[in-house]
């Protein structure tokens, strides 16, 4: 198995057994992350971090990971500070800031900008979200929280909650999880259902698949609840988007009856879809899930970038 | 005798059973008559033949490779290509759908990559051929209405 060099664009490019070596690598990282061990494993490395659109967890969290292994970072948060205001491409951007650094990971609000990218640059290519595309390094991360908090990702039944359509974060997931045979139940609003070509994709690859309006029924058996907001900006339609948030909301009550050892997982930011009394319960798992991305993030660079086999 | 519509080439490519109404997709597919300049090209739409109705398309003194023909299989899928010495076919082909499609379509989804002014042509990766369904190599959406997606 060599990472050196490789792109990272979608969960598609990476084996089952691709993605275990790299959660058991992740795993080894934990005390790094944590601050509780030093390591220098990435010195002399430079990460660009190119993020044409707004994030927190994704950018700090890569910004966090190439630090904690001795890394340097160079980038911008906003596209407004760089010549692509001048009307410069992508194309040129990524040639640009290439020969500046060792890795990029970026964020672009087009669909397919990623894979485009690693097309013009030699150096790896990290995709941290393309528009309403992929966005690997969540759904890595999503896995390795699973595995960490129920011991094995396949044996789960896993209920996928809210805007199942725009999401990319859950399009990514539910592949994933069909590669590892865990049950899916898909919870949405039918028109926010997960959209056919996902359904039909997953279940070529065998996995079990069920959907369901009802998030109480839902929860009465699912091992993992994972929740997604519902996307105000992949919205068309104002009216289509005020018609379905709120529509479901995770608080205590649900959860009471819910399937015992239940844990709940959010990408984040969360909006209204889970309740603030739930944070200080045994079922919230989405601020770990939020940790667990330093960790996964230091196992691909130093995969990618060959300081790790 | 049956009166024919249009007269047989001496030597040249004559393009068979192309899916009624999309003869002049086809030429605009191949760059015809651009590509072909000093022939002269003829087409006939909604022909009657044993198998319904066809679209023909001749081009007369240039014999086009197969592979260069392949990428109208997109748009018509039963097309035959012909090559026509001394008015005899010496050569018949079944198009064949390519693995890759590269600049003919572009993808439908306005938010694609390949749809700003990057410098990279629309490209398509064949997902399966029998039906004909492609996606999009960058944002990996299946382009539905496929001969409406004609650059």
């Amino acid at each position: 198995m060599n990472f050196k060099g490789r792109d990272i664009v979608s969960i598609k490019d990476l084996t089952e057994e691709e993605i275990l070596h790299i959660l058991d690598i992740a795993e080894g990282m934990v005390p790094i992350a944590r601050g509780e061990e030093k390591s220098n494993l990435l010195e002399g490395n430079i990460m660009a971090s190119l993020f044409f659109e707004p994030s927190t967890r994704t950018r700090l969290s890569f910004e966090a990971a190439m630090k904690r292994l001795g890394g340097n970072v160079i980038g911008f948060a906003r596209p407004g500070a760089t010549s692509l205001q001048k009307g410069e491409s992508l194309a040129d951007t990524i040639r640009t800031a290439e020969s500046y650094c060792d890795v990029i990971v970026m964020r672009h609000p087009q669909e397919g900008s990623a894979r485009m990218a690693a097309e013009f640059a030699s150096v790896p290519i990290i995709n941290g979200g393309d528009g309403a595309g992929h966005h690997p390094t969540q759904c890595l991360l999503d896995l390795f929280t699973i595995k960490k908090e129920k011991g094995d990702i396949g044996k789960n039944k896993v209920a996928l909650v809210g805007d199942l359509k725009y999401g990319r974060t859950v399009h990514s997931l539910a592949y994933a999880l069909a590669m590892f045979k865990a049950e899916m139940v898909f919870v949405a609003p039918e028109q926010l259902q997960m959209p056919s070509e996902v359904v039909e994709e997953c279940k070529a690859m065998g996995a079990t698949i069920s959907f369901e309006t009802d998030l109480e029924k839902a929860v009465e058996d699912a091992d993992v609840l994972y929740v997604t907001r519902i996307q105000k900006e992949r919205f068309p339609d104002p009216e289509e988007y005020n018609k379905v948030v709120g529509i479901y909301k995770v608080d205590k009550k649900l959860l009471e009856n819910a399937k015992k050892g239940i844990i709940v997982m959010h990408p984040l930011p969360r909006v209204y879809e889970i309740a603030p009394e739930v944070d200080n319960t045994e079922y919230a798992s989405y601020f770990r899930q939020a940790f667990n991305g330093v960790p996964v993030r230091m196992a691909i660079l130093a995969l990618v970038l060959g300081g790790i086999k | 005798m049956k009166e024919l519509k249009i007269q047989p080439i001496k030597n040249g490519t004559v393009i068979d059973h192309i899916t009624p109404g999309n003869a002049l997709k086809v030429l605009k597919i191949l760059k015809i008559p651009e590509n072909v300049s000093d022939s002269i090209v003829s087409a006939v739409m909604n022909v009657e033949s044993k198998r319904g109705r066809k679209d023909i398309v001749k081009i007369e003194n240039r014999e086009l490779k197969a592979s260069e023909v392949d990428k109208i299989a997109l748009i018509a899928p039963n097309a035959t290509i012909n090559i026509i010495r001394n008015y005899e076919v010496t050569e018949k082909h079944h198009v064949v759908v390519p693995d890759e499609i590269v600049g003919i379509v572009k993808c439908a989804n306005p938010n694609c990559i390949s749809n700003s002014k990057e410098p990279i042509q629309p490209r398509f990766i064949v997902k399966s051929r029998e039906p004909l369904r492609i996606k999009c190599f960058y944002c990996e959406r299946e382009l539905e209405d496929i001969s409406s997606g004609l650059m």
